[in-house]
């Protein structure tokens, strides 16, 4: 049941060995501290989920921030009703996400193309302006859910633990502290799994059922095959996951607002997806990390920086560019990615991935013109 | 009664800014059959040319009169916007009323500006999915939103009322009521009004002028306008840029209700297309109808009244009302029958 074929296999030794150098192979490229890499693990964990929608069905969901809002809400009640210690926060975020995610799911699947994007994103709307107005008793509002040193933690008080710590709790793990490295392995650990549910789902005929409703829903129905606890099926899990990447955002940081829930950042996660590649494995895991990475290093760049990195140009040419560039970063990065997104839909609609792809066929497309050129024998 | 009718006469100017967005939407949808997420952005920019106006036409040189002095005995500056010291009083007038001459800016800019996106960018997208479509002009959404935040920064940028036109106008008595029973501001009044207007144009050039009936043939069978040796493909580049220009008068007009940001694009986009929907994707009088009605609607569920009954409504109406209406009529209220049914 557990087992995988031989080139999954490879693919995740290869994909745990990539996450778990993270430090290493991240600290040239100047990203290596362990909150960042928290960020690139629990990014990667919500494309992972929105790829299982999104790449094997093809139904667009412009809502899945919601679930990550549900997710980090869920997360920090259980952190100031239950107990710090971060299972059960899980376990509840990805049961209630689940849940809501079932019911989501349930109106919106009844619908296709345009008009189930346009459902998720009323739905996801919805769940934010009421985390905004009316649910403020359960989400605080603007300020976004904090714990305090006086929450009941009925858990935490049955087994005496945590009693008298200075300043505000923080989430353990079974005791343990998860700051630091610890809380980046945590999620790398998480992580993995995610990536081998995930490749299980691309592997099983549960996965295949779902290409085939990518591909033909009609036809699909027309066997006799009924395509709607599938897609419900894959709804909820791709909802669990970004749930869960919910409730581990809020270990980094017990803090959770309902800006998560914004429709753009449903758009980020799309574009994570697309950026590595729609429907492959390792894509979306990519694309997260590509803007996860520029967000972060683009919006640090400031017209210092940028005037001393073309100290060498004469002075007006100097001025002109950093004017220019200036633009598309710090503040500006947006704009970078809103362009990133534009080329890559309308140059590379596969993604990275798909571009690699080709170059490697390519590639070898030119290696092997030589030897087909000298093995055409001459017809007599 | 009277609440009644304010609540319905609120309604409708936001009614009407939603309906000349949704107008765009729609028209793009039926003629290119793009879904395109950046129209928000297009009235976003509408917006910022009210601003851009505003921002030349007050360019102004200041002086120091060495006459008038401060309270703190320093010389006064005194700034002349370039305008009315070229044209005097007229020019003081030109600046009052620089929102509603922006319209005269905004035209030919978005314009130029929807052609060059449909040229650009969107022509290339006919054939792909309904999903890559809104993906691409999300991008640009985001792009256009960006360039005006690098320009005119992340805070809103209040438009000024014409001195004229401030204040309410007492429209109970109109209608035989007494004074001050029933009052509304000018501005919102002639917004309702220019909507109505821009909607009849609309309306107009598609029924009435030759190359109106050419756009609605080919939104009825683009194949077969084709056939015929039209040149479909320029006239619905044209109508992209129409879309653009409808949208972008909406925002300039609607700057004085609501100081324009750059994400405001994004704000409306969400609830147009939820307008769009609820109308009947590709119907053009159910785009206009959907829009004052949910302009109304959330007028309504905004009373004190209907929030203490069911509370948050007023948040939540809009998206409320398109799920139940994709759920139960998914054609929308107005929407061909097997359109865009499943």
């Amino acid at each position: 049941m557990f087992s995988l074929s031989r080139k999954d296999l490879v693919a995740l030794v290869v994909f745990a060995a990539v996450v778990l150098t993270m430090p290493v192979w991240l600290a040239p490229l100047g990203a290596s501290y362990p909150g960042l890499m928290q960020k690139f693990a629990i990014y990667a964990i919500f494309a992972i989920g929105f790829n299982i929608l999104f790449g094997l069905t093809g139904y667009l969901s412009f809502g899945h921030a919601a679930f990550i809002g549900v997710g980090s809400y869920t997360a920090v009640w259980s952190f100031k009703l239950l107990t710090m210690d971060i299972v059960p926060a899980m376990v509840f975020a990805i049961i209630t996400t689940g849940a809501f995610a079932l019911v989501i799911g349930y109106f919106s699947l009844r619908r296709t193309g345009i008009y189930f994007s346009i459902l998720t994103l009323a739905f996801a709307q919805m769940c934010y302006s009421l985390a905004y107005s009316v649910l403020t008793p359960i989400t605080n509002g603007e300020t976004g859910l904090l714990l305090a040193r006086d929450d009941p933690r009925y858990l935490d008080a049955m087994f005496g633990a945590q009693a008298n710590v200075a300043g505000l709790p923080q989430p353990t793990l079974l005791g343990n502290s998860v700051t630091g490295y610890t809380g980046f392995y945590l999620c790398a650990a998480i992580l993995i799994i995610a990536f081998y549910v995930s490749q299980k789902i691309f592997a099983s005929p549960f996965g295949m059922a779902l290409r085939g409703i990518k591909s033909n829903q009609t036809r699909m129905n027309y066997t006799g095959f009924n395509t709607k606890p599938y897609m419900l099926a894959a709804f909820v899990i791709s909802g669990m996951f970004a749930g869960l990447a919910g409730g581990l955002l809020s270990i980094t940081d017990p803090l959770a607002g309902a800006e998560r829930m914004k429709w753009t950042e449903s758009g980020n996660v799309v574009l994570m997806t697309i950026l590595g590649g729609v429907g492959t494995l390792f894509g979306p895991v990519i694309g997260a990390w590509l803007i996860k990475y520029f967000e972060n290093i683009f919006s640090a760049i400031n017209t210092n920086m940028l005037n001393s990195f073309f100290s060498f140009l004469p002075d007006g040419v100097q001025s002109f560019v950093v004017t220019v560039l200036s633009k598309f970063v710090g503040e500006g990065w947006h704009l970078t990615l809103g362009l990133m997104f534009v080329l890559i839909v309308v140059f590379l609609p596969g993604g990275l991935v798909e571009g690699f792809q080709r170059l490697m066929a390519r590639l070898k497309r030119r290696k092997a013109a030589p030897d087909s050129a000298t093995s055409v024998q001459p017809a007599e | 009664m009277n609440v009644f009718l304010a609540q319905l006469l609120n309604g409708l100017d936001k009614g009407g800014a939603y309906a000349l967005i949704a107008l765009g939407l729609t028209l793009v949808f039926g003629t290119l059959g793009v879904v395109n997420f950046a129209h928000g952005a297009l009235f976003m920019l509408g917006c910022f040319c009210a601003v851009t106006f505003r921002y030349l036409i007050t360019l102004e040189t200041v002086t120091v009169d060495p006459e008038k002095l401060s309270p703190w005995g320093a010389p006064v500056e005194v700034r002349t916007p370039l305008v009315q010291s070229w044209f005097g009083d007229f020019g003081a007038v030109l600046v009052d009323y620089s929102v509603p001459i922006s319209i005269l800016l905004a035209i030919p800019t978005m314009l130029i500006i929807g052609i060059a996106m449909e040229r650009g960018i969107i022509k290339h997208f006919y054939k792909r999915t309904h999903a890559e479509q809104i993906l691409v002009t999300f991008g640009l959404a985001i792009v256009l939103q960006e360039i005006v935040r690098s320009f005119f920064g992340a805070n809103p940028v209040p438009q000024p009322i014409p001195t004229d036109l401030r204040g309410a106008a007492d429209i109970g008595v109109w209608f035989g009521m007494a004074p001050h029973v029933l009052t509304y501001p000018w501005w919102r009044l002639i917004y309702l009004l220019f909507s109505g207007l821009v909607i009849g144009a609309v309306f107009a050039f598609l029924q009435f002028t030759t190359f109106g009936m050419v756009v609605r043939a080919g939104m009825a069978d683009r194949e077969t306008v084709g056939l015929m040796g039209i040149d479909i493909d320029r006239r619905f580049t044209i109508v992209f840029g129409l879309a653009a220009v409808v949208a972008g008068v909406a925002g300039v007009m609607y700057t004085p209700l609501l100081a324009p940001n750059y994400h405001l694009g994004m704000d409306f986009l969400v609830l147009s297309f939820v307008v769009v929907v609820v109308g009947g994707m590709g119907s053009l009088p159910g785009a206009v109808a959907a829009g004052f009605l949910l302009g109304i609607l959330q007028s309504f569920a905004s009373m004190t009244e209907v929030k203490s009954l069911i509370p948050g409504i007023d948040q939540v109406i809009i998206y409320l009302v398109a799920v139940i209406i994709l759920l139960v009529r998914p054609r929308g209220l107005m929407g061909r029958r097997g359109i865009m049914e499943s």
